[in-house]
């Protein structure tokens, strides 16, 4: 009975959790009620991928409604995909937030924060889970809304206006995509996701479709941070608290690429849109300048955490570059690299996070010498550096491959060259972490500090491992992704 | 539409953005209920006599969007508000300098 | 112990030994028994391997599969077994000799030292059984990357310089190059397993072939062929054992062992013969030993003169190997051990006289033979196997190249080695030389000092008495070698 709404459990417990927890107010009880919802999610999603994998595509009618008059939530192999990778690091992150959230956020708003946090995991899964691009409209605000309260929480008062550029940012991207879906729902008279693939081949040479399609494209650029509409994600990145930025960069932005691949394979999977619009090598051509540029960038950063932000706008590079492939590896590149950048980038601002709360910053001068006062969170980072890079034997070296691979299949050998030169400058700046922290000395009056707590630890570390294992063993990940990039080519939601 | 997103752009004072925002969301808002209009319909509700409607999915989705717009401009209301507390003022040029500021302290502590 | 399971433990051990190496961190006695228990055990393991391998036994291995098609597997073949026992032996007596220099010279983070050092060891012996390409890039990023903190572990700015370069020039063709090629040879022959006779024959045009080649040749930036040679010099920074390491038991090994490995299996010699592209590699590999020697006589800085000479008795490897003729090929495999046993001596001697002495120049050396007998007859013992005098075994590789360059008519081949061979003795008979029949220098100020300490002295005349005893005793090697043909 419970196993068949499984699907808006999902997506009903953060939510209903999250009033919970506003009037609870004790920080520990929260935080122990959220604890516990992330990984009643993570197990829900964990359950729904595996019925996906077996039975095909899941699809629930909130309140017994048929579509297209109620709103359908659909589950394919990608949604599930993504929804393991939300929850999962959901979990996680609450695993590992206690300590850090208590010693970054006032004590009077720590219960604000949990609930923060809920609606936004509930935009997220709503986001991936739906079958309505109107009701993915609906909690890509909710995620959205309270992400920048999240981010505003953070200590330094920069983090005020980083939000505030984030919400200028991100509503005008919101409201371009409403207007995108306005002009598709004029042509065709349904808001169903299902229904649209079928309807809009018949429609697709309108200007209106058209115009919808630049719509709707901006507006989720502008949401994944793609070169050059990425500005607003540095600062709030850099400001926000650690345990924030660690949960954003490894789900915000990857919900808006899921966004961008429904739309592109899904929505307008039967009229081949990439090409016909030659949206192809616009995407192709920026998401190759982002690689560069944002490295580039990275390179001379002196905080951190900003440092990993400009990373995280060159590695969206990478996805969208293969996606923009459109062919079956290149969008399982595109994927596979979505959960591997997850992981990775998870897995360093959760060690950034450590390194705040022992250190009390995360710029090159706290950094140094840090490998021999820190060794357990540093080598956690190191492992996500050496990922980033896309050394062997770990997830970067999966996606890479992938990447390539797609490049050679295609012809494209100067952009199979251009994404092995790019990574070439990741080891510059990973490299420069490992110089500061392992070469240089610590300074002289620098308080003796402990290595991070337990649980901070574990968690980042379950995930450095976990960066290793799938990428000794990235079979199982990478049929998921094969398969659903597949059923993306053919046939997506029908 | 396009003038609520001028003043988004082209504004310093932070209240100000906030208001183009919201008119850029308004017009979009309008052309939707604009969408659901149809000619010589009346409003959806059963009543003899009437045989066109307009059509409601729209309206409905609208009020969805109003509230979602309300919502933020709450939220960047209550930002701009902290933002004055922090900084003392809400003028985007003066912010910005006195981040600089920010940064600078920040790099004289490097090595 | 069947041979799958004692492929397995050969892997393992090594890192075993490095854990239980970081957990005795603090008593330095137990620390230095559990390297040399698993050196040892480690040499046994393989070395068991041989009578198997000798008849034709090719025990494999499947560990995992990494990439959907693409395993992480090991198999046992005849090159890699002779890298696996030359890296696993002298790993035994870099050992002794490291506790004997380590200590001495007081040098700090020793733990990290032992430990890093076993981890290099695995990766190596997993580069010599890798099974298929994947698994050889694999380990051959995990040697680059655990070597690393070896090269810099003074934590100096010289250091950080030095390992700079090391790191930045072999990721940088690495992951630029030899993984380009080996994607590239993936989608071309769909297939990445080490087979006899190559994968690649009639599967694409001359011209990609040759281009893949050069992508192959400059991807092994371990290989040290110009120009991709610099990070070798830069990585003498590194402790004395170190520089062994990498000059002799692993890095630049497998550099040299990866090359011969993808000649023999990828391409297949017989194909490399039949099309023209890829005869450059003979000319760039001429060069190479010449230039390098040159610069040779030009350092003054000892180990900066061993390493360009390492440089140079690299491309002999790889001469030996472009010129595609059955015998040479056997002298390419047989020069790697020969090399590494003369080199090693050579470099354990340059150590000895730093710990003792405390000198680092050439220049510095007159009339240090009469204080430091053992360690200036092994360096002798070393400089002639470089050259190739008998009776030392550098002469028996020579031989075999020589021969083979006969054998095809590779009459440059043939010019090219006997003026290195004049440059060899060009900047090594001097020091000799100097070591014994000058006069020290009255006005030196270090004072008195001996023979380094005992560890020191038993690994180097271990290793300079198994250069002369390979000349005469030559058979394993050989048969080994031969196998490869």
């Amino acid at each position: 009975m419970i196993a068949a709404h499984l699907p808006i459990l999902q997506v009903i417990i953060p939510l209903i959790v999250a009033p919970i927890a506003l009037i609870m107010r004790d920080s520990r009880t929260v935080w122990v009620l959220t604890l516990s919802v992330t990984w009643v999610t993570f197990s829900i999603s964990l359950t729904l991928l595996i019925e996906v994998l077996d039975s095909g595509n899941i699809i629930y009618r909130i309140g017994g409604w048929a579509a297209p008059w109620g709103i359908e939530y659909v589950l394919d192999k990608v949604g599930a995909f993504v929804l393991v990778i939300v929850s999962a690091i959901g979990s996680i992150v609450m695993t590992y937030a206690r300590q850090s959230v208590e010693a970054e956020i006032p004590d009077d708003r720590i219960y604000l924060f949990y609930t923060m946090f809920l609606l936004c995991l509930t935009g997220l899964l709503g986001i991936v889970i739906t079958g309505d691009v109107f009701n993915l409209f609906v909690f890509l605000e909710i995620s959205s809304l309270s992400s920048y309260v999240m981010i505003s929480l953070g200590r330094d008062r920069r983090a005020l206006t980083a939000a505030y550029r984030y919400l200028i940012m991100g509503t005008i991207g919101a409201t371009f995509y409403i207007i995108g879906v306005g002009l598709i729902y004029m042509m065709t008279g349904t808001l169903n996701i299902a229904d649209l693939t079928v309807l809009i081949p018949s429609v697709s040479d309108s200007r209106t479709i058209h115009t919808a399609m630049a719509f709707l494209t901006v507006g989720v650029c502008l949401k994944l941070a793609l070169f050059p509409l990425h500005l607003w994600l540095p600062n709030a990145y850099t400001y926000a608290p650690s345990v924030v930025t660690a949960f954003l960069a490894a789900t915000a932005t990857k919900v808006s690429v899921y966004i961008l691949i429904r739309i592109v394979f899904t929505l307008f999977g039967d009229v081949n849109i990439l090409e016909a619009s030659g949206l192809q090598n616009i995407l192709m051509t920026l998401a190759i300048i982002a690689l560069f540029t944002a490295s580039t960038i990275a390179i001379f950063q002196n905080n951190m955490k900003r440092l990993f932000a400009y990373s995280s706008v060159a590695q969206i590079g990478y996805i969208i570059l293969g996606l923009s492939f459109a062919s079956q590896i290149g969008i399982a590149a595109g994927i596979i690299h979505l959960f591997n950048h997850s992981i990775i980038k998870c897995t360093i601002f959760m060690g950034l996070g450590c390194i705040t709360l022992r250190v009390g910053g995360v710029s090159v001068k706290d950094m140094c010498g840090l490998g021999y006062r820190m060794p357990w969170t540093m080598a956690a980072i190191v492992i996500g550096g050496l990922g980033l890079i896309g050394i062997p034997m770990t997830v970067g070296f999966v996606s890479k491959w992938y990447l390539v691979r797609a490049a050679f299949e295609q012809g494209m050998w100067p952009i199979a060259a251009l994404i092995i030169t790019s990574s070439l400058l990741t080891i510059v700046y990973v490299w420069r972490i490992v110089e500061t922290a392992y070469l240089k000395p610590a300074p002289k009056n620098a308080p003796n500090i402990k290595e991070a707590p337990l649980s901070m630890l574990l968690s980042s570390w379950v995930l450095a491992l976990a960066s290793i294992y799938f990428g000794v063993n990235a079979t199982t990940t990478l049929n998921i992704a094969l398969e659903a990039a597949d059923s993306l080519l053919n046939g997506g939601l029908k | 539409m396009m003038m609520g997103f001028y003043i988004v752009i082209s504004q310093h004072n932070l209240i100000k953005k906030i208001v183009g925002l919201n008119v850029f969301q308004v017009s979009v808002f309008v052309f939707y209920i604009s969408m659901g209009k149809v000619k010589g319909g009346t409003a959806p509700v059963f009543l003899d006599g009437f045989e066109i409607y307009s059509n409601p999915l729209p309206h409905v989705l609208i009020l969805t969007a109003i509230v979602v717009g309300v919502a933020t401009s709450a939220l960047a209301l209550a930002l701009t508000v902290r933002i004055k507390d922090t900084y003392g003022t809400i003028e985007e040029d003066e912010i910005e300098a006195l981040e600089t500021e920010d940064q600078e302290k920040e790099k004289e502590g490097l090595p | 112990m069947s041979p799958e399971t004692t492929i397995q433990a050969a892997l393992v051990i090594p890192l075993v030994g490095a854990v239980l190496i970081a957990f005795s961190g603090h008593w330095p006695n137990l620390r230095e028994t559990i390297t040399m228990i698993t050196a040892g055990t480690l040499f046994a393991l393989v070395a068991s391997l041989y009578p198997l391998v000798m008849n034709g036994g090719r025990p494999s291995v499947v560990i995992g599969e990494m990439l959907p098609g693409l395993s992480i597997a090991f198999s046992v073949e005849p090159l890699g077994l002779l890298f696996a026992m030359i890296a696993s032996f002298l790993w035994i007596i870099n050992s002794l000799y490291s506790i004997g220099y380590m200590r001495e010279n007081k040098e700090k983070n020793q733990t990290r030292f032992y430990v890093c050092f076993a981890i290099a060891l695995a990766s190596s012996i997993a580069i010599a059984f890798a099974a298929n390409l994947l698994t050889l890039f694999a380990f051959y990023e995990a040697l680059t990357l655990c070597t690393y903190p070896l090269v810099t572990h003074s934590g100096t700015d010289k250091a950080k310089k030095g390992g700079r370069v090391y790191l930045g020039i072999l990721l940088f063709t690495s992951i630029g190059f030899l993984l380009t090629a080996i994607v590239w040879t993936w989608l071309i022959a769909g297939d990445l397993n080490f087979t006899s006779g190559g994968i690649l024959e009639g599967k694409a045009s001359d011209l990609v072939i040759g281009t893949l080649f050069a992508l192959y040749i400059f991807g092994i930036g371990k290989a040290a062929l110009m120009p991709v040679h610099r990070w070798l010099p830069a990585a003498m920074v590194a402790p004395t054992p170190v520089s062994a390491l990498l000059h002799a038991v692993a890095v630049v090994k497998a550099g040299v062992f990866t090359v011969i490995k993808i000649v023999i299996y990828i391409f297949g010699y017989d194909f490399l013969s039949s099309i023209g592209t890829t005869n450059w590699l003979l000319y760039l590999s001429g060069f190479t030993i010449l230039t390098a020697s040159i610069l040779a006589i030009r350092q003054d800085n000892l180990k900066r003169r061993l390493a360009y000479s390492t440089i140079s008795q690299l491309s002999y490897v790889i001469m030996a190997t472009a010129i595609l003729a059955p015998l040479s090929i056997v002298g390419a495999g047989l020069h790697i051990a020969v090399h590494a046993f003369g080199k090693i001596t050579l470099f354990f001697a340059a150590g000895s006289i730093y710990t003792a002495a405390h000198k680092t120049e050439v220049s510095q050396l007159d009339g240090i033979g009469r204080r430091m007998p053992w360690t200036m007859t092994a360096f002798t013992i070393g400089a002639l196997s470089m050259i190739g005098v008998p009776p030392t075994a550098g002469f028996i590789s020579k031989w075999y190249i020589l021969h083979g360059a006969f054998d095809s008519g590779h009459m440059l081949a043939i010019v090219v080695i006997v003026i290195s061979t004049l440059l060899n003795a060009g900047y090594f008979l001097p020091i000799i030389y100097a070591a014994f029949f000058k006069e020290e220098e009255k006005d030196n100020d270090n004072g008195n000092f001996g023979e380094a300490s005992v560890a020191i002295v038993v690994a180097l005349s271990i290793t300079a008495a198994a250069t002369v005893l390979l000349f005469f005793f030559p058979g394993l090697f050989i048969e080994l070698a031969q196998k490869l043909i």
